[in-house]
């Protein structure tokens, strides 16, 4: 009986702590559902965490008709897409470097990235900005190429700055160091060039840290909020943190909020839940090793 | 350890290391020199005058300070004026025609001793404003983050039906971007029809009770610290897990045959054995929270007269509102000195442990 007891009184207080973790993101979604007179009238009770009998998706049909949402999404799920894709490069192959090539300074760098680990972006946001303002981008204008200078109001300054990153590159030189290297010396054998050895046997081995580096850098840019609000001004090259903090200063419905805050962390909450795994795992990775 | 294979191709290494290496060069490295180079110049973002070279002007704005006695208003036979607030002192204009050395400097923290009262004045007093409560801030959610990361920790560590659940909802705030969650807190915490009132007056029966938390100075701080406790917290509970999942299960077999509660055995096996992860999970809520700024440009935009106003919030303002990006960096570098400074606490922590 004593243990059984226990396990009840440990499940009633993970579930008290439970209820207090979800409700903020319960309320958000069961609001996005509701009419604005009916998120007031039940503030108190349990009823603000469910759909009530009136339920409608009005708040998200008004949203995409009053607000450039879905632009503010594609925009989200460029940026996202391009920095995962093009980081994971990037990052692990110079991880690859650091790990598998004999080079002069290859200490020195990998000194440096792990350096680098400890800055953070508010550090240098505020020259980066200046220095954003001052790099050409290349263009085609009648038919000729033409440099305009300022990265401002583009897609790309929110993914170029964020390709490479010191933490993605030190997790992959953790993880390569530890594949062994019989793998890497039988390809040699065999002939096999770096580039050989890099994507067809040293990446096919490292999909869990790909996987964690994946997430890593999706999640941040999904959330990038400070940034864009400095080099992005008009709608056309807007994510959608700055669009959803943008339309809570103008819209007085917390309805359409909630819905739009909904349509905004559904992406991520459902990456999350897929790869819960290697979330769990990577978080766990990245204490460790402190 | 075997020795690496034969030589590549410097053109191979160029290729791999590359383009990795000149990313960060211009997008870290660049940006990092070019803050301390700009925190000596009047540099602005768009600005139709040359560059000037200042020297240590912005460091002397940023950080001039001076202590400033004041004496209370006295009546002829010399006693000290009062009124229903206590002592009454003279206007900061009428101290400052009294004391013409700080004629450029503004109030930035008073305290009162007996009859006197010290002011701190600077000639940024918003700069030592928002470092108060940028330390205010870490102290306040330091303890509530990693006490509730810890606790939780423990919780979804028992044997029992539904922990893999539970851990998945304590950690969704996590997932939750930190202005989405700033905005739903903000509904909860509204004074009038916020769930958080709501809830104190149907639990007090008082139909007047209800703080307006984000309008008051002296809610607003601890409003922002509980919201990023709470969105934070599943993030060092893993962490934590990973941690109490690395603690060998004979230790407490063995503190359990020698007769030590659940109590002793938390205090002698379970706490030393997290000595890293504790060390780990500390230093990085307390960068975390160095770095606040999104709660507060969503929530208080700095606001509650000042006391919300953070370091990084500081710097953003001056350095991309009013695009004075030589002063902007200064604040930055002060903030990176403090971050160094955490980063070398943490070196010197970790190594004391491993020398014990």
């Amino acid at each position: 009986m004593k243990p059984f007891l226990r396990a009840a009184f440990l499940v009633a207080v993970m579930g008290a702590l439970g209820i207090v973790f979800a409700a903020p993101l319960l309320f958000m979604f069961a609001s996005s559902f509701k009419h604005d007179d009916a998120i007031f009238a039940n503030l108190a009770s349990w009823s603000a965490f469910i759909p009530d009998a009136g339920w409608s998706l009005a708040n998200y049909a008004a949203i995409v008709e009053r607000s450039n949402l879905p632009l503010f999404l594609l925009n989200s799920t460029l940026i996202a897409a391009c920095v995962v894709v093009g980081g994971v490069l990037v990052n692990s192959m110079l991880a690859f470097a650091l790990s598998r090539m004999r080079w002069r300074g290859r200490r020195a760098v990998l000194a440096m990235v792990v350096a680098l680990m400890i800055v953070p972006f508010e550090v240098i946001a505020i020259p980066l900005l200046s220095l954003v303002a001052r790099l050409p981008w290349p263009g085609i204008e009648q038919g000729a190429l033409t440099w305009h200078i300022g990265w401002f109001n583009s897609l790309h300054v929110q993914i170029i700055p964020f390709l490479a990153n010191a933490f993605c590159v030190f997790l992959f030189y953790q993880f390569f160091r530890d594949i062994p290297r019989e793998l890497d010396e039988a390809a040699r054998m065999d002939g096999a060039g770096p580039w050989t050895l890099f994507f067809r046997i040293i990446l096919p081995n490292s999909r869990p840290v790909i996987a964690t580096a994946a997430i890593v850098l999706f999640i941040a840019a999904w959330n990038q909020y400070l940034w864009p609000i400095m080099v992005v001004q008009g709608e056309a090259a807007r994510p959608v943190q700055p669009g959803i903090q943008q339309f809570f200063g103008r819209s007085n419905s917390w309805g359409q909020i909630m819905a739009y805050a909904s349509v905004v962390t559904l992406p991520v909450l459902a990456v999350f839940l897929a790869f819960q795994r290697q979330f769990v795992a990577s978080v766990a990775g990245s204490g460790i090793k402190g | 350890m075997k020795t690496l294979p034969g030589r590549d191709h410097p053109l191979a290494i160029a290729g791999f290391a590359g383009p990795a290496l000149l990313l960060l060069g211009l997008f870290m490295l660049v940006p990092l020199l070019f803050a301390a180079a700009a925190t000596f110049t009047d540099h602005r973002l768009v600005s139709p005058e040359p560059t000037r070279y200042v020297g240590l002007e912005n460091y002397a704005r940023l950080l001039a300070l001076q202590v400033v006695e004041v004496e209370p208003l006295r009546d002829a036979a010399g006693a000290a004026l009062r009124d229903e607030d206590g002592i009454r002192f003279p206007t900061w204009r009428q101290t400052r025609r009294a004391h013409p050395g700080v004629a450029q400097y503004r109030p930035a923290w008073q305290v009162q001793v007996g009859e006197r009262r010290f002011v701190l004045a600077a000639t940024d007093p918003l700069f030592y404003r928002s470092l108060i409560n940028t330390f205010l801030f870490a102290l306040l959610v330091l303890p509530l983050q990693c006490g509730a990361a810890l606790g939780l920790a423990l919780l979804v560590n028992q044997r029992i039906a539904g922990r893999v659940f539970f851990r998945t909802v304590y950690f969704a705030p996590v997932v939750t971007s930190m202005v989405v969650a700033s905005i739903v807190w903000s509904f909860m915490l509204n004074t009038d029809r916020g769930m958080i009132n709501e809830l104190l007056r149907a639990v007090t029966g008082d139909p007047n009770v209800g703080p307006d938390w984000l309008g008051e100075p002296r809610y607003a701080l601890p409003a922002i610290a509980i919201m990023s406790a709470w969105q934070g917290a599943g993030f060092q509970m893993l962490v934590f897990l990973a941690g109490l999942q690395s603690i060998s299960p004979e230790l407490y077999e063995a503190a359990t045959l020698m007769g030590a509660n659940a109590w002793q055995r938390f205090v002698h096996v379970t706490l030393p054995g997290l000595r890293n992860t504790i060390v780990f999970v500390l230093v990085s809520t307390l960068l975390l929270a160095f770095g606040l700024f999104t709660q507060v440009d969503v929530m208080t935009q700095g606001g509650a007269l000042d006391s919300t106003t953070t370091v990084v919030y500081h710097a953003v303002r001056t350095g991309f509102r009013q695009q004075d990006i030589g002063y902007g960096s200064t604040i930055a570098m002060v903030f990176f000195g403090i971050v160094l400074l955490v980063a070398v606490l943490q070196r010197v922590l970790l190594a004391r442990g491993d020398n014990a």
